[in-house]
């Protein structure tokens, strides 16, 4: 017999409830309270003198477990990691194993109903990070808070980053923290339960700085946008730097032109050393220009050269550097140029690099504003939680909410994280999520989805997926992974991008060299100025930017409808489909049977006639007979519970009801017991036809009515189906189901074509037939049975439900159930690579006009010549007419919400 | 022609080879890169350009770059992986990781979202 070291009890150690083994002892339990209370801290019952209560990670004192004296190696720390994913026995001991072979770790046991592994280590051979890494190798997740912070006032020095990290990771349960000084973010990991947040808080507190939760900052702002905003603060000024020099330098250029000379409103006549003077002030004022307002030109086109390639920074580096330049020789030794043609033009070095900058300003807000879909789903998210842990209600931050967490929810409030309700009921409003415009009512056992708003019922829910693996968190990367995709048309736009500015740079050769050699008497006046017009009209970003820009846009828009497209390719091939396949249970269905028709015969009316059918059908778990059940509920009538009930496998049931011999059941039923259906054969007969299932029930051997269930269309089916045909789709029903059924539901719906009798295994088979073909199909479906047949199709739609969004199978993912999204998916991707082709078009159109225009083509037919001012402008101007109208698609209206 | 013209026509004409050759012709060589317990981990700086942008590794074995972007133009904001459909967008100043394990020996490229700023992994 052995000792129950918590409550003391003299236990049979084969009964023992559980064991542990610490330091080769083996403890036995009586209970599994007893062995929590032990797991907490084993150190209370192994050395009664030693204490460790608290929760908190606490030295387990320098005295060693086993023998009571300190062992002087180094201090051991005990800590309480939470793990995720402990679903069997053998886990427990695969996790204890791994731990129990890292070096420096003194005491291991995993607790397996608390789900909470408890080590005991020696902070000086091993670190958390370690740790939780160990169990990580062991294929379990250790459940980590992972929490952003913003220093308050920015970062004054360097060193103060080395302190912050230093005084954050000290903090007892921190895994780890970084800190960037080009943002002012810390990121912090840290072990709920062990620390929290306000622990992490006061740790950089104590540095002197303060710091605020990034979901806690008023409107959200996120990284990235506070990134585009410094951004275009910071081009801003450089612009208004670069347009204040440019105004009086642009002056004093032009002598010729007597209303623009500013010298003409104060002198009768300019001296021709006035004129140098002014110009020599002009070399020095646009000095700084180049070198404040335009360094990204320098630096960009330095890093690319030295990386063997040539970007935009390269083009306008080189065409701003050839104008000061020649104008500075021009001005200093005239004597080196021919005759009449050393004339500085100090002005294009600094207009042309003020209109760049404010272009590339313009872009940045433009983009901000594009990929502000993003942003959105990122403020939905709850900031704090209300959980109930140890029988109290606390709220705390979202970050430290964990699986299995009992989180409260009550009327108005937004749920946190995604779960399942375990007690209560409420109506909630998931269109932020699935673009579903009503309430869906849940009850116990219901999926709810984090970010979602509960409407006016409480209830009380089990978490069981947080921080990354949430649906809002999935959604949101796989948006930013769509966002950042290619789609195939890009593919061409890349081989051009690569060629485009070193060509640039040879017409510019090739353009000074003309002039130079077939000009007129001013030929290098005329040579120098067309080649930097080339140089800086050429607009290689525009080209860059039409399709990302336009994909950015559109999936952003397709996420807020709740229709989540994988990739580039998925959007591009989603706009060419020509024919949608659609799978009818589930899809075009509600994949759920429900009672549609009861048809009394004579001498019995329809609420008898149900009342006896659904009472029969009280006790079967069939799902025809619930249906009947649920039906009959929903009417109103009440049930009486059955006297006798025998369900006949394959038949129906045998039932007596308030004395009454009911029977409901199929045909074989009623000639089991020789029921004369003569008068109700019609009326079934009617109802197979129209896809429905018919029921036969006799009352005391007499027919009594048919009563019907069928799986009805979703109510938005038919519309949905119509907008497909309106967009020129092909729509087929491919289902398993009988010939019958199939075409009945195709009735309804409007659908002209339908494959049915398909055995599940043959519809990837079916799709495939389709595409051999040359059609280009997409097939919807659930992504679980559906999944060959989706990964066949071209563009797999996956009708998702709850929080799996990530269906692998899926190129697009509906977030609602219904067939919607899949028009609504096919109107975005048709509007998104149309704003992208008119992109591309616009960029290579002004490419191909621009470029020969600048070098002067129209000069020996019209005498026009473009200025390097005008052509900075167009430059400009044509960057950001590419991101304005990628845009426009934020503001697409789909035909869908308008029919 | 006189002196003059034809030295300026000839340095035109040589600058143009010049840039053939510079940007197009010319063969960059790759960074071989180490292995540290069983992982091939390389970091790469992001600045108007990936440094080193041509990265050796071998086959089979993980591979972790590394990006740190140091610029603030948001031309460099995302990285993006062709054959292994990856991509990541690259705070400045913090470390990205992108982890793959190339099974083929090829290329994969990578690029800024724009194209203009190019890298490779060549497998070996």
């Amino acid at each position: 017999m052995m000792k129950d070291p918590v409550c003391g009890m003299t236990i049979d150690p084969a009964k023992a409830a559980a064991t542990r083994r610490v330091k080769g002892q083996t403890y036995y339990f009586c209970s599994d309270t007893c062995v929590e209370k032990f797991d907490l801290d084993p150190a209370i019952y192994i050395n009664p003198s030693e204490s460790n209560s608290s929760l908190l990670v606490e030295r387990a004192t320098p005295i060693s477990l086993t023998t009571g004296v300190s062992d002087g190696t180094g201090e051991h720390v005990r800590v309480e990691l939470p793990v995720a994913g402990l679903d069997c026995a053998m886990c427990v001991q695969t996790i204890e194993r791994s731990l129990e072979n890292v070096e420096g770790v003194q005491d291991v046991h995993v607790n397996f109903a608390l789900g909470k592994a408890h080590v005991v280590y020696d902070q000086d051979l091993v670190g958390l990070p370690e740790l939780t890494e160990t169990i990580k190798r062991a294929g379990y997740e250790v459940g980590l808070a992972e929490t952003q912070l913003r220093i308050v006032e920015g970062l004054h020095c360097a060193s103060c980053v080395r302190t912050i990290e230093k005084a954050v990771s000290r903090v007892p349960g921190v895994l780890d923290v970084t800190l960037n000084p080009a943002t002012d973010k810390a990121s912090v990991r840290y072990i709920p339960g062990e620390t929290n947040l306000q622990a992490v808080r006061s740790a950089v507190e104590s540095t002197g700085y303060s710091v605020v939760r990034s979901a806690e900052e008023p409107e959200g702002i996120d990284e990235e946008t506070a990134a585009h905003q410094r951004e275009y603060r910071g081009l801003m000024r450089k612009f208004w730097f670069a347009a204040a020099i440019s105004l009086p330098v642009m002056l004093v250029a032009y002598p010729e032109i007597p209303w623009l000379y500013l010298p003409n409103r104060f002198l009768n006549e300019v001296s021709e050393s006035l004129i140098r003077l002014l110009f020599a002030l002009s070399a020095v004022a646009t000095l700084p220009v180049m070198a404040y307002s335009g360094r990204q030109f320098f630096t960009g086109a330095w890093a690319a050269f030295k990386h063997h390639s040539a970007d935009m920074n390269t083009l306008i580096a080189l065409g701003t550097s050839a104008a000061w330049i020649y104008s500075t020789v021009a001005m200093i030794a005239p004597k080196v140029f021919p005759e009449g043609t050393a004339t500085p033009f100090y002005d294009v070095a600094a207009v042309v690099t003020a209109l760049v900058v404010l272009g590339q300003a313009l872009e940045v807000r433009a983009k901000g504003q594009t990929s502000q879909a993003i942003r959105k789903l990122l403020d939905l998210q709850a900031k704090t939680a209300r959980v109930l842990r140890d029988g109290r209600e606390l709220e705390i931050p979202v970050e430290e909410v964990l699986v299995g967490d009992v989180i409260l929810v009550r009327p108005g409030d937004k749920i946190p994280v995604d779960g399942e309700i375990i007690d209560g009921r409420s109506a909630v409003d998931e269109s932020m999520v699935t673009g579903e415009s009503l309430p869906v009512d849940k009850n116990v056992g219901d999926e709810v989805i984090g970010a979602t708003v509960n409407t006016t019922g409480s209830f009380r829910f089990k978490a069981t997926k947080v921080g990354k693996d949430t649906a809002l968190a999935q959604i949101v990367k796989m948006v930013q992974d769509a966002m950042g995709s290619k789609a195939p048309i890009a593919r061409l736009v890349d081989v051009v991008s690569s060629y485009f500015v070193p060509i640039v740079m040879i017409i510019a050769i090739l353009t000074f060299l003309i002039w130079f050699n077939f000009g007129s008497s001013q030929a290098l006046a005329f040579a120098v100025v067309t080649a930097v017009t080339v140089l800086i009209i050429a607009c290689p970003c525009a080209v860059g930017m039409a399709v990302p820009m336009s994909l950015v846009a559109g999936v952003g828009k397709g996420a807020e409808h709740g229709v989540l497209i994988r990739n580039g390719e998925a959007l591009q091939t989603a706009s060419g489909l020509k024919t949608i396949v659609l799978d009818k249970t589930g899809t075009i269905t509600k994949g759920k049977p429900e009672l549609t028709d009861i048809v009394p015969a004579e001498g019995f009316d329809a609420n008898t006639l149900l009342q006896y059918a659904a009472s029969a059908d009280l006790l079967s778990e069939h799902p025809l007979a619930q249906a009947i059940v649920i039906g009959a509920k929903e009417r109103a009538i009440d049930l009486i519970e059955p006297s006798d009930f025998n369900a006949v496998p394959g038949h129906g049931v045998e039932t007596v009801i308030d004395d009454h011999e009911v029977y409901i059941g199929n045909l074989k039923l009623m000639r089991r017991h020789k029921i004369d259906l003569i008068e109700i054969s019609v009326d079934a007969e009617r109802l197979q036809a129209a896809g429905k299932t018919a029921m036969f029930v006799a009352i005391d051997g007499k027919p009594a009515g048919v009563v019907a269930v069928a799986d009805t269309i979703k109510e938005d089916s038919v519309h949905a189906i119509q907008v497909m045909h309106h967009l020129g789709l092909e729509v087929i029903m491919l289902t398993g189901d009988n010939e019958r059924t199939a075409q009945a539901i195709a009735r309804q719906v409007g659908i002209d074509r339908v494959l049915a009798e398909v055995l599940p295994e043959d519809k990837a088979r079916e799709v495939h037939m389709m595409k051999a073909r040359g059609e280009k199909v997409g097939m919807v479906g659930d992504g679980i049975n559906d999944a060959p047949a989706l990964v066949e199709a071209d563009v797999g739609f996956a009708i998702g439900t709850g929080t799996d969004v990530a269906i692998e199978a899926a190129d697009i993912t509906l977030m609602s159930g219904s067939l919607r999204g899949v028009a609504y998916a096919i109107e975005i991707s048709r509007a998104t690579m149309r704003n992208a082709k008119q992109n591309l078009v616009g960029a290579f159109v002004y490419n191909t006009i621009g470029i020969p225009i600048a070098a002067g083509v129209l000069y020996p037919f019209f005498g026009l010549l473009l200025s390097p001012i005008i052509a900075g402008a167009a430059m400009a101007a044509s960057s950001v007419t590419v991101v304005t109208n990628a845009n426009r698609l934020r503001f697409y209206k789909a035909k869908e919400f308008s029919a | 022609m006189d002196l003059s013209t034809a030295i300026v026509n000839l340095i035109g004409l040589a600058l143009i080879g010049w840039i053939a050759w510079y940007f197009w012709i010319y063969q960059k060589q790759g960074i071989q890169v180490a292995e540290v317990a069983g992982v091939q981990e390389v970091p790469i700086t992001v600045k108007g350009g990936y440094d080193p942008d041509v990265i050796v590794v071998k086959r089979g074995k993980p591979v972790r770059l590394l990006f740190n972007r140091q610029e603030s133009a948001l031309c460099s904001e995302m990285v993006l992986f062709d054959k292994i459909d990856q991509s990541a967008t690259l705070p400045e100043g913090e470390t990205v990781r992108i982890e793959f394990t190339p099974e083929q020996a090829g290329e994969i490229n990578f690029q800024c979202q724009m194209g203009m700023l190019r890298g490779k992994v060549v497998v070996e």
